[in-house]
């Protein structure tokens, strides 16, 4: 799937200053941006779509990672990170993300720093249609309960938006989601 | 077949009288009332809502704090909205986080209907099959000293203690309503910024 992306989305001439990143991918760049940004945990509700990024940061040492029942826990337990210490990201599909709504009131009201990356379904060449209706509602209940809500919907731009992202979560308190479009993310294959 | 219960606050207060530094995360309801009635501390980290959060809240507080001791106090009903954290936890392995279930087999914030617990559900069993390290059932404030020395000695693993208290509802000991601000406190207490 992401090879596919990559032929749609070249990464080169957007990236003049990162010129390693020209042969890479952008699952690979946003894991550097989050490690960047001081990201040293992680939780998840797997997705093909964040595969690499799951992968990334189980293979890094200096990353605590916890798999997720629900998505709902990875809300909590990074608010509890934070009360330690760590800042935390949260990776979730979209048909998760009605999951945490009320789990949400924590970051929102108590003004945790949380960054959320959602990979959308029921948006663009979706096959299920089950994934439509959750798809559909996303941004409208992520901004319901208070979120502050981004979309991407190219590599560049989401490793552009998640970088910026967590300087906002983390360093102004806010509690955000990037929704990472599933125009980007290509169709499934079976 | 009426089995012995505690009396939650006297119990909560003999865990939180030998703490020494372990910090601690309260599940919404009667136990935060119960921690906070044993005295307002900056380590203690209270919930007002976001119901089933608080064993996570521990896990993540415990993984960000290897050296130093959790302890999450919260109620069956709580912890009932959580029962896939079990699982979680079990796997994330923390050998610095301790549940204590504090079970009167109750939602008593809402008018004292059954719940789960009363109906068979055992957290303690629950939580063995998960895997945690150390399991136990409790019924009596002498078994909670026994705990209290225990919960000194190092674990393997998560380890989850349900205490069978007494179905009451005790005057409330209201923790500080500002999240922000409670918050903060915990973190300037591990010497955070606050922002």
């Amino acid at each position: 799937m992401t090879a596919s992306v990559q032929a749609k989305h070249p990464e080169t001439a957007a990236v003049p200053s990162a010129p390693a990143a020209s042969e890479r991918q952008w699952p690979d760049q946003v894991y550097d941006v989050l490690k960047a940004a001081g990201i040293s945990h992680m939780s998840y509700v797997p997705d093909a779509g964040h595969t690499t990024l799951i992968r990334l940061f189980g293979a890094d040492p200096e990353v605590v990672t916890n798999v997720l029942t629900t998505e709902e826990e990875g809300i909590a337990i990074a608010a509890g990170a934070w009360l330690g210490g760590k800042r935390s990201v949260v990776l979730m599909q979209s048909s998760g993300v009605g999951n945490c709504i009320n789990m949400l009131s924590l970051p929102v009201h108590a003004r945790f720093p949380l960054l959320v990356l959602v990979t959308m379904r029921g948006e663009w060449a979706e096959f299920n249609p089950w994934q439509v209706p959750m798809g559909q509602a996303t941004e409208a209940s992520l901004k319901a309960i208070g979120l502050r809500v981004l979309r991407a919907e190219t590599g560049d731009d989401l490793v552009e938006t998640v970088a910026q992202a967590a300087a906002m979560a983390f360093d102004a308190d806010q509690q955000i989601a990037v929704l990472i479009g599933q125009r980007l993310l290509g169709k499934k294959k079976w | 077949m009426n089995l012995p219960t505690m009396d939650r606050r006297v119990a909560v207060k003999k865990l939180l009288d030998a703490r020494a530094g372990t910090l601690v995360v309260t599940g919404l309801g009667s136990p935060s009332y119960d921690v906070h009635a044993a005295g307002d501390r900056s380590d203690n980290y209270y919930l007002w809502g976001a119901m089933g959060g608080a064993a996570l809240i521990g896990l993540g507080l415990a993984q960000a704090q290897p050296e130093k001791r959790v302890m999450v106090i919260t109620g069956d009903g709580e912890q009932l909205m959580a029962f896939g954290s079990l699982a979680t936890i079990s796997v994330a392995r923390p050998k610095n986080l301790d549940l204590i279930i504090l079970d009167n087999q109750h939602f008593g914030e809402t008018g004292m209907q059954s719940s789960h617990t009363g109906r068979g559900i055992g957290f303690d069993k629950v939580a063995a099959a998960c895997g945690f390290s150390e399991t136990a059932e409790l019924r009596s404030l002498e078994e909670v000293d026994t705990l209290c020395d225990e919960l000194r000695r190092p674990a393997e693993g998560p380890r989850l203690f349900v205490l069978k208290i007494t179905a009451e509802n005790l005057p409330r000991s209201l923790p500080p309503r500002d999240a922000v601000e409670v918050k903060n406190r915990f973190r300037a207490h591990l010497g955070f910024a606050t922002c």
